[in-house]
């Protein structure tokens, strides 16, 4: 298609992983522009609520009313979804939250990297979660915590099936948890990169250019609800681990 | 397909830094999969999180929190100081009817002592004038007896002499003893 229309398609080029500085392989340690964006994710986090926060003041300015809305909502989601236990782990859920939120955001200046496109990122945070969770539930609940596989509710001889499809359910937890963020950024990104492509043709140019627009506004809500999605996902397992008992 | 596009990347220069890499520097297949990159992702990740997790428990929510509970403390302060108010305000309306009562009272009582103390002075008054009025008219009619003697006196006097002056002018010789006993014997008559 590309030696027919003249056209140069590589979507995929924006996910390639860069060292910073100079063009040496890429070492575990080596400052990458993952580096950089995911570290841009930090910046604004401790900006966020280092200058919204500086005035500590009862009748908050605007960043601050921003740094309260994040700090509520998160917390009510924790509260509402795991109860009064799961408090105590919502600065891990915090972090979870802001570090997605804002590498989903960044990743939508032009010309930057998605650390959250990236499926090591985001299987080391579907794994994270699911590891931690379920070792909080067996120090919670011992073995207890396996009840989670075994309906009390279900008729007696259903009970062994809907084990083992709990089962199965709860060890592809991880999986979907991570591929569902890392395939939604991607997918948005990589099709962003498609229609810009065709912004080089004159006469689709105008109606590439219009789906670009409509496509970002559709990646800004994917942004926010992939962040709010892998979050309630993470309380909702940690519910799982502190009352196994449905 | 991948791998193949790799060796031949390779095989036709070696410059691609990485086996994910083709020679023209575009992606072969999904960087997201490529492994030679994944360890320094993976780092990079746990410093990142890390660092947000240590500045959010320490610093970041411990600030936000204590803003949140300030607030919340000040709202309850002050709803209870609005309470505390209202109550005072009925308390001073409450004060203000019982004053205004009790000044209607007391205005009620100042008249009616007022009315008492002009009606004793008017009694007084009215008793000293008729104790006046009485001394006068009983001086008066000691006048008007005085004043009736004084006439009678004068009659009778008249009464003698002009009985002497008829015996007289009848020819008579007077005894002005038995004239004077006789007019007196006839006045008392």
């Amino acid at each position: 298609m590309a030696e027919e229309t003249g056209l140069v398609f590589h979507p995929m080029d924006q996910f390639i992983v860069k060292p910073l500085f100079g063009d040496g392989p890429v070492m575990w340690y080596t400052p990458t522009n993952a580096t950089l964006w995911m570290l841009l994710a930090v910046a604004c986090v401790v900006a966020l609520f280092v200058l919204g926060t500086r005035g500590r003041a009862v009748i908050p300015t605007r960043l601050q009313s921003v740094a309260e809305v994040f700090y509520g909502f998160i917390y009510k989601m924790v509260e509402d979804v795991t109860g009064h236990d799961g408090v105590k782990y919502f600065p891990w859920i915090m972090t979870l939250f802001l570090f997605i939120f804002f590498s989903n955001m960044l990743a939508l200046i032009p010309m930057s990297f998605s650390p959250t496109s990236q499926i090591a990122v985001t299987a080391v945070l579907g794994f994270g979660v699911f590891f931690a969770v379920t070792i909080i539930g067996f120090v919670k609940n011992g073995t207890h915590f396996l009840g989670l596989f075994w309906m009390k509710d279900a008729p007696m001889f259903l009970r062994p099936i809907i084990a083992v499809i709990e089962v199965i359910s709860y060890f592809v937890r991880p999986v979907s948890h991570s591929i569902r963020l890392a395939g939604n950024i991607t997918a948005g990104h990589a099709v962003i990169k498609v229609f810009a492509a065709f912004a080089g043709v004159a006469l689709i140019a105008p109606a590439s250019i219009l789906a670009i627009t409509a496509i970002y506004a559709l990646e800004v809500l994917v942004a926010v609800i992939q962040a709010y999605v892998f979050t309630i996902l993470t309380c909702v397992y940690l519910k799982d681990a502190l009352h196994p008992g449905h | 397909m991948a791998t193949e596009t790799l060796v031949e990347g390779v095989a036709q220069g070696g410059a691609a830094v990485s086996s994910c890499l083709g020679l023209n520097g575009s992606a072969i297949g999904m960087p997201q999969l490529c492994a030679d990159w994944m360890p320094n992702q993976i780092f990079w990740l746990l410093v990142a999180l890390i660092a947000i997790y240590f500045f959010l428990s320490r610093i970041g929510l411990p600030r936000i929190g204590a803003v949140l509970a300030e607030r919340q403390g000040t709202i309850t302060n002050d709803i209870a100081a609005a309470e505390e108010m209202k109550l005072q305000a009925v308390a001073a309306e409450q004060a203000y009817v019982e004053a205004l009562a009790q000044a209607r009272a007391d205005a009620n009582k100042i008249v009616a002592e007022a009315k008492a103390g002009i009606q004793k002075d008017l009694d007084a008054a009215l008793a000293k004038a008729d104790v006046e009025i009485s001394a006068k008219s009983a001086q008066s009619e000691a006048r008007i007896g005085e004043i009736r003697a004084g006439a009678m006196d004068a009659v009778t006097e008249v009464a003698k002499d002009t009985a002497k002056e008829l015996v007289a002018a009848l020819g008579g010789s007077p005894d002005a003893r038995a004239v004077n006993a006789a007019v007196s014997a006839r006045l008392k008559g």
